[in-house]
């Protein structure tokens, strides 16, 4: 290997928020014209580092080189005085103008303002790398595909020579990322320097040249792709197992509880996100769902609780007492809290799907009950003497009770919300993602409260993103990829890197019944 | 004929103060601040205006400088506008407060202190309750000679002061300058979406002060040629009426465009002033007639809204503060 000076170097790069460690000391290369790919699970602190290298983010600890030369990249307009551009997951772009007014935005031009030569020029870029856009289109009118390559030709149009691409195949189907690979590869031969951040193998296989491999946030290794295998790259991902000494109580009394056949969920804008969806949510046990962000977890979870129309399928409820079958299909929350479905949720967005933050704790508590009673006013009684309730036996730190719950700590908040859950004694409770951002004693108590309601015979449904908790926790885990089912495992038994696979590729046959070579459908989305 | 001339020119005489204004609200809203505090602006660009002629006036009992007459209730007005939209924007734009809310504080208050002081003014110098400043007032109106020889010609383009011209030449220039410049475009993202245009390296706190500032004093010019032209320099509390409302509601009528706010100012001015060219109208008729205005504006909210089309919606980020995301 010949002695080059890197176009970009991080040497013992550590960044901290608050106690949590999302980079800790990093040091990695990236060679000019290359494609490199940084993979990691989610929460490995891919953006974070990357985040770095643009700017949004100072690091604590730790050098940045741009050939060579020391930089300190305080801003995203530092950034690209250096000639590095970001393309966030969430676009940065003004709806109600063109593709050529979003990419001049903010320029200091030199002469007069002039939208033509502006045009100009950018047709000429998209000829040269074959990006598909017109200059003059709304970007209201515009696919997400579309909206991306705005974004990439505006960092090209700038001048940028190190690109990083924060998951781009996450929003297109496979089509346009092939487009965009082709796009990608076209930028590459032309000396241009391409980091995608990516936790899609098959990706990570077809378009990089070399792999950076983070876990935990911190470094691991740095591989050339064609020497490496999926198998290879997914142990060096997950890691090895380690030991949680998370509580499994055995199940009892499994009966079904919860049906779903063949569920299949269409976000509003056209993705399918729960494709052809079958399991069955026993009592007295808790069945994990592990898969990448958004691989359908939410809309799935959503599609049960009532708060998502579907396509088509089947959602079954099993009445613990006379067991006879309720259809869940088409109903919303009402009308399934009517049916007497004791279904508790806990969303993954807290403050905005669980709780009303400028709200005191027995206000949020009445949002299960407000219904109840018969007079016109409200009860404040009993909201008051759960709140209470829950405040000590959940350990909630609170000034009082009377304290909005947007005031509380990330943990305390979670505590309320599952504590306003498990009052209602369900029989199916389906959390998604509850230990999120909590420290290590709320994470145990969270996991407490769900083998409880398991040992009393509800149905848990688990949503998590840690593999070792999911693995200790929960009896079986389902397995998401790109919304559909690509594994079910038993959590005794459930090898963690044999999850990891699952996680980001559907079973063998499959993929050989699907296609025939290069088409990655289904994959990874 | 004659009459037809002459209700266009009063029209355009009655349209001239909302001009100024749906100008300058359209250039805050642009920013994303949608200033209810216009009328309060306005009303302060007026008495400032007023009280400095008053001094000068009085101080000059023999002949007026014509240069001085104008200059010194112009600089006045502008600074009093000045100052009421820097209070807008500190709270808006540096204390994130509510817009509506501050904007109706604005209103008010610049409302009571164009009262106080005009009305003290009026009360002490003035007669029955009214300020008359007639010899600056002579100066601001004066027209272009050649006017009076045109015919219908010449009362319907050149028989107005320059104030009314400027106003069409400011809301042209704000036009081109919303649509043809690289500023304009950096202040229609800033009022779009303030996190794109961050990131795009655009000072969004620079371009908001601006914005507001620079629309508050367009705003007040059209409270200064209402007291020095339309009024004739006659100063009487509450006599601009509700013409800074009318003014933002033409920012929806013109669709956040400048020249169609001179259109819009001028049909607005002439539904204003209608019931007196139409003969034999009742009182209670008359009221219901000046409320056309407002019909107008509400038939064109009905209307933008159903089609839907997104270069007529408002600024999509307007009436929201911005915050910048932790970094």
């Amino acid at each position: 290997m010949e002695k080059e000076v890197p176009v970009l170097e991080l040497r013992h790069v550590t960044k901290t928020f608050g106690k949590v460690v999302a980079n800790r000391d990093v040091s990695m290369s990236v060679r000019k014209g290359e494609i490199l790919s940084v993979l990691g699970e989610n929460g490995s602190g891919k953006t974070t580092l990357m985040n770095m290298i643009a700017g949004i983010y100072y690091p604590d600890e730790g050098q940045i080189f741009i050939n060579g030369r020391e930089v300190s990249i305080t801003s995203p307009k530092v950034a690209f005085d250096n000639g590095i551009g970001m393309i966030h997951q969430h676009f940065k772009l003004v709806d109600v103008f063109n593709a050529t007014e979003n990419i001049i935005l903010g320029l200091k031009g030199k002469g007069r303002y002039n939208l033509k030569a502006a045009e100009k020029k950018v047709s000429e870029i998209t000829a040269k790398y074959g990006f598909d856009l017109d200059p003059k289109k709304k970007i209201y009118n515009m696919s997400v595909s579309e909206k991306q390559t705005v974004e990439i030709v505006k960092v090209l149009y700038r001048g940028a020579e190190i690109f990083i691409l924060d998951e781009p195949t996450a929003v297109l189907t496979p089509q346009e990322t092939e487009k965009l690979f082709a796009v990608l590869r076209k930028m590459r031969d032309d000396g241009k320097t391409i980091i995608i951040i990516t936790h899609k193998l098959r990706e990570v296989m077809e378009i990089s040249d070399r792999v950076t491999i983070l876990r935990k946030g911190e470094y691991i290794d740095t591989v050339n792709t064609k020497d490496a295998t999926e198998k290879l790259l997914t142990d060096m991902m997950v890691g090895q197992s380690t030991d949680l000494n998370i509580d499994r109580p055995e199940p009892k009394n499994v009966c079904d509880r919860l049906i779903v056949k063949d569920l299949n969920v269409t976000s509003s804008d056209g993705v399918k996100k729960v494709d052809g969806v079958s399991f069955v949510a026993k009592s007295g046990e808790i069945l994990g769902i592990a898969g990448i962000a958004n691989s359908g977890q939410r809309e799935l979870l959503e599609a049960i609780a009532g708060l998502q129309k579907i396509d088509s399928g089947e959602i079954i409820y099993v009445d613990p007492k006379t067991n006879e079958e309720i259809d869940l299909r088409d109903k919303n929350v009402e009308q399934i809290r009517n049916l007497g479905v004791r279904l508790s949720f806990v969303p993954e967005d807290r403050l905005g799907m669980g709780l009303v933050g400028d709200m005191n704790i027995p206000y949020n508590m009445m949002l299960r009950s407000y219904n109840k009673g018969k007079s016109e006013f409200l009860h404040t009684s009993e909201p008051k003497k759960l709140a209470k309730d829950v405040v000590e036996q959940l350990n909630v730190v609170t000034p009082g009770l009377d304290t909005p719950v947007r005031e509380l700590s990330g943990g305390n908040v979670q505590k309320v919300l599952v504590g306003r859950e498990i009052a209602s004694s369900p029989t199916v409770m389906m959390a998604a993602y509850p230990a999120r951002g909590l420290d290590i004693n709320s994470s145990y108590l969270i996991y407490d409260l769900l083998n409880k309601q398991k040992k009393s015979g509800a149905a848990v449904i688990f949503v998590g993103e840690d593999l070792d908790v999911l693995i200790a926790l929960c009896d079986r885990i389902l397995v998401l990829c790109g919304g559909k089912i690509s594994g079910v495992v038993d959590g005794r038994k459930a090898d963690k890197n044999e999850i990891g696979l699952l996680m980001t590729n559907l079973p063998e046959k499959e993929k050989i019944e699907s296609d025939s070579g290069k088409d990655v459908s289904g994959n990874g989305r | 004929m004659n009459t037809i001339a002459l209700f266009i020119s009063r029209a355009v005489v009655q349209g001239i103060p909302l001009v100024y204004g749906s100008t300058g609200e359209i250039i805050t809203e642009k920013a994303g601040h949608l200033n209810l505090g216009i009328p309060g602006v306005m009303y302060v660009g007026a008495v400032s205006g007023v009280i400095g002629s008053f001094f000068y006036e009085k101080n000059n009992p023999g002949a007026l400088n014509p240069f001085l007459a104008i200059i010194i209730p112009l600089i006045c007005s502008l600074f009093g506008s000045l100052v009421m939209s820097l209070i807008y924007a500190f709270l808006t734009v540096t204390l994130r407060a509510n817009q509506n809310v501050t904007g109706l504080a604005l209103t008010t208050f610049g409302v009571g202190f164009g009262n106080f002081f005009g009305g003290s003014l009026a009360t002490i110098y003035g007669s029955g309750g009214s300020l008359a400043l007639r010899r600056t007032s002579i100066i601001f109106k004066t027209a272009l000679p050649f006017a009076s020889k045109l015919g219908n010609f010449g009362t319907i383009f050149f028989s107005y002061s320059f104030l009314a011209y400027l106003a069409i030449i400011i809301a042209i220039l704000a036009q081109v300058f919303l649509t043809k410049t690289r500023a304009g475009l950096n202040l229609r993202a800033v009022g779009e979406s303030p996190a794109t245009a961050d990131a795009a390296g655009i000072n969004v706190t620079k371009y908001k002060y601006l914005a507001i500032i620079i629309g508050g004093m367009i705003a007040g010019l059209g409270g200064l040629y209402f007291t020095m032209d339309y009024t004739s320099g006659v100063w009487s509390n509450g006599g601009f009426g509700d013409r800074g409302w009318l003014a933002i509601a033409l920012v929806i009528f013109a669709i956040w465009n400048p020249d169609i706010g001179i259109l819009g100012s001028i049909l607005f001015g002439g539904l204003y002033v209608i019931y007196i060219f139409i003969p034999g109208l009742s009182r209670s008729s008359q009221e219901l007639i000046m409320m056309l205005p407002y019909v107008v504006t509400l038939i064109v909210l009905v209307i933008t809204s159903m089609r839907k089309k997104r270069e007529n919606q408002p600024p999509a980020s307007l009436g929201l503060s911005y915050f910048r995301e932790e970094r």
